[in-house]
C-alpha cells in the first residue's frame, strides 16, 4: 500500500535534492506539492556553518586552494544544506560546464565558480553564460587568457558552442573562429603579478591571491565578425545573445536538464515534457527556474514512468546516503575520505575527467564502480550509531505492534523509511528471507548497538545493496 | 616460440587529451619544425636522437633504452581521414573504430566477447582506474574496473564472516534475476554477478606476485603495477587497460608534457623490467595511443587540437623500428594546419587482433586494413 503523497514527494526530493529522511519529507509534505516545488526553486538560507567559523575551527576545510579540502567542503555544503536545490543545480552546471582542478591548481577559484552556479544557476541562461565567460577558473581552464586579438586560441570558443550551449552540428568551424575572436581580451586581471608569484613560489604557482576577471580593450579584436549568419562588431555579450536565442540552445539546455532532473532515457512522453520546457525557456526570457518549474509540474514527471528512471550519480549516491544517515552535520575530519570514494565511483567533485564532464546514466555502472557504490551505501546505512539510523530504529519501534516486528514488516518498513523504495518481487522475497534469519524482531528495551539494533542495521545494509537503491 | 604456453595479453596505456606528436617524436632536423614551433619546441641539443632526423622527447629516456633493444615500434602519422578535433568524438572514434558513425561498441569489448563468448571468465578484460573507457564498453560484455586492487570486493567492513557470507548470498540472489524486462536492471544484475565473481579472484593477485621493481608513486605507475600483479597472477586477463593525462596542453605545454612523459616512460620502463624479471616479455605487448596529435603551429605557450598523431607498440614480441612516414610539415601537405595522418589506426588494431589476440579483425574494426608487420610472426 503506497502512500502516494509520500512517494511523490520522495521522488521530487531525489530530483530537486539528494533524497530525504522521513523527518525532512514530512516537512515538505506539509507544504503540499506546489508549495514544495516553490520552496525548492527559491532557495533561502541553507543553514550551513558560516565559512568564517569553518576557517577558524575546521582547518582541514579552510585550506581552500587544496583539492581534497575543497571537495570535502562542497560535500559538506551538500550534506548539511536545507536548500538542496541550490546545491543540486550547482552540481548540474559543474557537470555541464565541467572545470577541473588538474589544470588550475587553485581550488579556491573552482569554489568561487560553484558559488556563481548557486547564485545564478536558476536564473537566465544568457546571464549565466556571460558570467561563465568571465569566470576566472573557466578562463584558465579553457585558455581564454591565451586568446588574443593578434592570435586567437579557440579552445573556449569551440567548447562554448559544442559543450555549453548549442551542441555539435549547429555551427561551422568558421563560427568557432568568429566566436573566439569576440572573446579576445576577456582575461584575468592580475596575470602579470601571478606570473611573478609563480616564479617565486613553486608550491602554489599562482600565489596566495584570488583571480579576477579583467576585460582588456587593447587585446580585443574589435573588427567585424559574422556569427551564425549575423554580422557586426560583436563582443562576447553579443555572441552570447545570439547563442541564447537559438532553438538548438533551448533544446540543448532542456534536454540536459531533463536528463539530470527527470530521466536518463527520453521516451515519447519525456519528449513532450522537453517541448514544454523549451516553450518555457523562450516565454520566460531563458529562465532555468521556469524550465524546471514546468518540468516538475508535468504529468510525465509525476507519473510512474519518471520514477527511479535515473541511475544515481556517485555524488548523489554518497550525499544521499549521508543525508539519510545524518552523519557529518558539522564539518568533520575524515570527510575527505568520503570524497575519495566518489572518485572511485567515477565522479570526483571539482575534478571532472575532461571538459565534457561525466558520462552519466548507465555509464555509471561498471563492476568496479558498483562495488564501491554498494560498499559505501551499505556501510553508511548499517551504522546504528548514526543519528539518521537511530531515528529509523525509533520509527520502527513506534510503528510496531507492541514493539515487535514480523520479518516481512521489518523488510517493508526499512524499504519505506529509506525511500519509499519500490522493489521487484524477487528482490522483495530475498529481503524478507534475510529478515527471517532470526525470526520476529523485538525492539522493546533496545539499547544502542545491541543485537536488536544490529538486526535493523543488517536489514538496512541489504536494502542499500539492492539494485533498486542504485536508482533515483 | 616460447616454452611458456600462456595466452598473449594486450596492455593499453591511453594518453588522454591529445598527446603532442611533434614534441614526442621530434623532427629535430627539420627547420620547419622550429619555424612553426617558435616557442613550444624541444631544442636540438635536448632531443634524445633516434637517428639524424628524429629524436625522443628528453623525458623518454626509458623508452629510448627499450628502443635500443629493438622493442619499440613507433607508428608515425596515425589517425583517420577527415580528422575530428573534438576530444570526445575523436576518442570515441578510436574507442569504437567507427570514424563515420556513432559507434556503440568498444573495439576491445568486442575482442573480449570474441575471446570469451560465453563470459566464462569475468577477468578477460580489466580496466585499472576510474570510469570504464568506451573501448571496453559493450552491452553484454563484462569488464572489471578496479579502482584499488587491495580492497576490491563486497561488504569488506562486515567482520562477522558468517554474516558476510549470508549477506553475499542474498546479494547474489538479488542480482541474479536478469529477466530482460529493464535494460538498466539487467545491466546492474550482470555487473553485480560479475563483480561478485571477479572480486574474490582479483583480491588474491597481489599476494601471488613478488618483484624487485619499484614503481613510482604517481597514479599511472601504480595502475601499471596493478596491471603487472594481475597479469602475473595468471587469471586469464587478456586485455588490461589504463589511462593517463590530461595531455590537453593548450598552455604551459613544455613543463606539463615533460612531467607526463616522465611518468609514462617511467611506468613503461618499470613494466618491461618486471616482465623481464618474470620471463614474460614475449607474452605481453603494450599499446600507447592518444586521440589526436596537436596543431603544427604553437600558440605561444601551448598547442591546440590537431590531427595526425603517434602510437607506440612496445614489447618483447615487437619488431622495433619506425613504421610509416613521418608526415610532412610543409604547408602544401598540411590539413588545415595539422599533420596529415597517413596510417589508419585500424591497421594497428587489425594487427593486434589477428596476430596477437588471434581473432577475426574485420568484424571488430569494421573493414579490411593492411597490417604494418609490427609483431613478430
Amino acid at each position: 500500500m503506497r502512500n502516494n503523497d509520500t512517494a511523490l514527494m520522495a521522488h521530487l526530493l531525489r530530483r530537486a535534492g539528494f533524497g530525504a529522511s522521513r523527518n525532512e519529507l514530512e516537512e515538505y509534505i506539509a507544504m503540499g506539492y506546489d508549495g514544495a516545488v516553490e520552496a525548492l526553486l527559491n532557495p533561502s538560507d541553507p543553514g550551513n556553518m558560516p565559512d568564517d567559523l569553518i576557517r577558524r575551527y575546521h582547518v582541514e576545510q579552510s585550506e581552500l586552494r587544496d583539492l581534497a579540502g575543497s571537495a570535502a567542503y562542497w560535500m559538506y555544503r551538500m550534506i548539511s544544506t536545507s536548500c538542496p536545490m541550490e546545491e543540486k543545480i550547482a552540481l548540474f552546471w559543474h557537470g555541464l560546464f565541467a572545470t577541473g582542478y588538474a589544470k588550475l591548481n587553485q581550488a579556491r577559484s573552482l569554489l568561487n565558480q560553484v558559488d556563481m552556479f548557486r547564485r545564478s544557476g536558476l536564473g537566465s541562461f544568457e546571464d549565466l553564460l556571460v558570467e561563465l565567460s568571465k569566470d576566472p577558473a573557466m578562463i584558465v581552464w579553457l585558455d581564454n587568457n591565451e586568446n588574443h586579438g593578434s592570435a586567437i586560441n579557440e579552445n573556449y570558443g569551440r567548447e562554448l558552442l559544442e559543450l555549453f550551449s548549442m551542441g555539435i552540428g549547429n555551427y561551422t568551424e568558421d563560427d568557432i573562429k568568429e566566436c573566439s575572436r569576440a572573446f579576445t581580451g576577456w582575461t584575468l586581471g592580475n596575470a602579470e603579478y601571478m606570473a611573478v608569484r609563480a616564479a617565486k613560489d613553486s608550491i602554489w604557482p599562482y600565489g596566495r591571491i584570488a583571480w579576477h576577471f579583467d576585460y582588456r580593450d587593447e587585446d580585443h579584436d574589435a573588427g567585424e565578425k559574422t556569427f551564425l549568419g549575423e554580422t557586426g562588431k560583436f563582443n562576447g555579450e553579443d555572441i552570447i545573445a545570439i547563442i541564447a536565442k537559438q532553438e538548438s540552445t533551448a533544446r540543448f539546455v532542456a534536454t540536459r536538464l531533463f536528463q539530470f532532473f527527470a530521466a536518463d532515457e527520453i521516451t515519447e512522453d519525456g519528449e513532450k515534457a522537453i517541448q514544454e520546457m523549451i516553450a518555457s525557456y523562450f516565454s520566460s526570457g531563458y529562465q532555468i527556474r521556469a524550465m524546471l518549474r514546468t518540468l516538475f509540474h508535468t504529468d510525465y514527471f509525476k507519473s510512474d514512468e519518471a520514477r527511479f528512471a535515473r541511475v544515481k550519480g556517485p555524488v548523489e549516491m554518497v550525499v544521499g546516503a549521508i543525508r539519510m544517515s545524518g552523519n557529518y552535520q558539522n564539518p568533520a575530519l575524515g570527510i575527505e575520505k568520503v570524497s575519495d570514494t566518489m572518485l572511485y565511483m567515477g565522479q570526483g567533485l571539482l575534478q571532472p575527467p575532461t571538459v565534457e564532464g561525466w558520462h552519466e546514466g548507465s555509464e555509471w555502472i561498471d563492476s568496479g564502480a558498483l562495488v564501491e557504490r554498494v560498499n559505501f551505501a551499505a556501510r553508511e546505512l548499517s551504522d546504528v550509531t548514526s543519528p539518521g539510523v537511530r531515528s529509523i530504529i525509533d520509527r520502527l519501534q513506534a510503528g510496531a505492534d507492541h514493539g515487535v516486528l514480523e520479518p516481512s514488516d521489518l523488510a517493508d518498513r526499512c524499504l519505506d523509511l529509506l525511500g519509499p523504495i519500490e522493489v521487484s518481487d524477487e528482490t522483495h522475497s530475498v529481503l524478507v528471507q534475510y529478515a527471517n534469519r532470526h525470526g520476529s524482531l523485538d525492539l522493546n528495551d533496545h539499547k544502542p548497538g545491541d543485537e536488536a539494533e544490529q538486526r535493523v542495521g543488517n536489514m538496512l545494509r541489504l536494502v542499500a545493496a539492492t539494485r533498486e537503491y542504485q536508482l533515483a | 616460440m616460447t616454452s611458456n604456453k600462456r595466452d598473449k595479453s594486450l596492455i593499453v596505456i591511453q594518453l588522454s587529451g591529445g598527446n603532442d606528436y611533434l614534441n614526442t617524436v621530434v623532427p629535430y632536423a627539420d627547420g620547419k619544425y622550429y619555424d612553426s614551433r617558435s616557442k613550444v619546441n624541444i631544442p636540438q641539443n635536448r632531443v634524445i636522437p633516434i637517428d639524424d632526423q628524429f629524436g625522443f622527447n628528453p623525458s623518454m629516456g626509458p623508452v629510448k633504452s627499450l628502443w635500443d633493444e629493438g622493442k619499440v615500434a613507433i607508428v608515425n602519422g596515425i589517425g583517420y581521414e577527415n580528422p575530428n578535433r573534438s576530444h570526445f568524438r575523436s576518442m570515441d572514434i578510436w574507442h569504437t573504430a567507427e570514424p563515420n558513425a556513432i559507434g556503440k561498441e568498444g573495439w576491445l569489448a568486442r575482442a573480449i566477447r570474441d575471446i570469451d563468448p560465453l563470459g566464462e571468465n569475468v577477468l578477460t578484460g580489466i580496466n585499472f582506474g576510474r570510469g570504464l573507457p568506451r573501448a571496453l564498453a559493450c552491452p553484454g560484455v563484462s569488464v572489471a574496473s578496479v579502482g584499488d586492487l587491495e580492497t576490491y570486493g563486497l561488504f569488506p567492513d562486515v567482520q562477522d564472516e558468517e554474516l558476510r557470507m549470508f549477506t553475499l548470498e542474498a546479494f547474489s540472489r538479488m542480482y541474479g534475476n536478469v529477466a530482460g524486462r529493464d535494460p538498466i536492471m539487467d545491466l546492474m544484475g550482470r555487473t553485480g554477478q560479475d563483480a561478485l565473481q571477479g572480486a574474490d579472484i582479483l583480491r588474491t593477485a597481489p599476494g601471488m606476485y613478488s618483484s624487485s621493481v619499484e614503481y613510482a608513486p604517481n597514479s599511472l605507475a601504480q595502475n601499471v603495477k596493478s596491471i603487472s600483479q594481475v597479469f602475473h597472477a595468471n587469471l586469464g586477463a587478456r586485455v588490461l587497460y589504463t589511462q593517463h593525462g590530461p595531455f590537453d596542453t593548450h598552455s604551459g605545454e613544455l613543463a606539463t608534457h615533460a612531467k607526463l612523459w616522465d611518468e609514462v616512460a617511467g611506468a613503461i620502463g618499470c613494466l618491461m623490467d618486471d616482465l623481464k624479471e618474470h620471463g614474460t616479455e614475449e607474452d605481453a605487448t603494450i599499446l600507447v595511443f592518444s586521440e589526436f596529435g596537436r596543431r603544427i603551429k604553437d600558440n605561444g605557450s601551448g598547442s591546440d587540437h590537431g590531427s595526425g598523431g603517434v602510437a607506440f607498440m612496445i614489447g618483447g614480441a615487437v619488431n622495433g623500428g619506425m613504421y610509416g612516414e613521418y608526415p610532412s610539415l610543409s604547408e602544401a601537405e598540411q590539413i588545415e594546419g595539422d599533420l596529415r595522418a597517413n596510417n589508419d589506426f585500424r591497421s594497428v588494431y587489425t594487427e593486434i587482433l589477428e596476430d596477437w589476440l588471434e581473432l577475426d579483425a574485420p568484424s571488430i574494426v569494421n573493414g579490411q586494413f593492411e597490417k604494418l608487420g609490427i609483431l613478430q610472426s
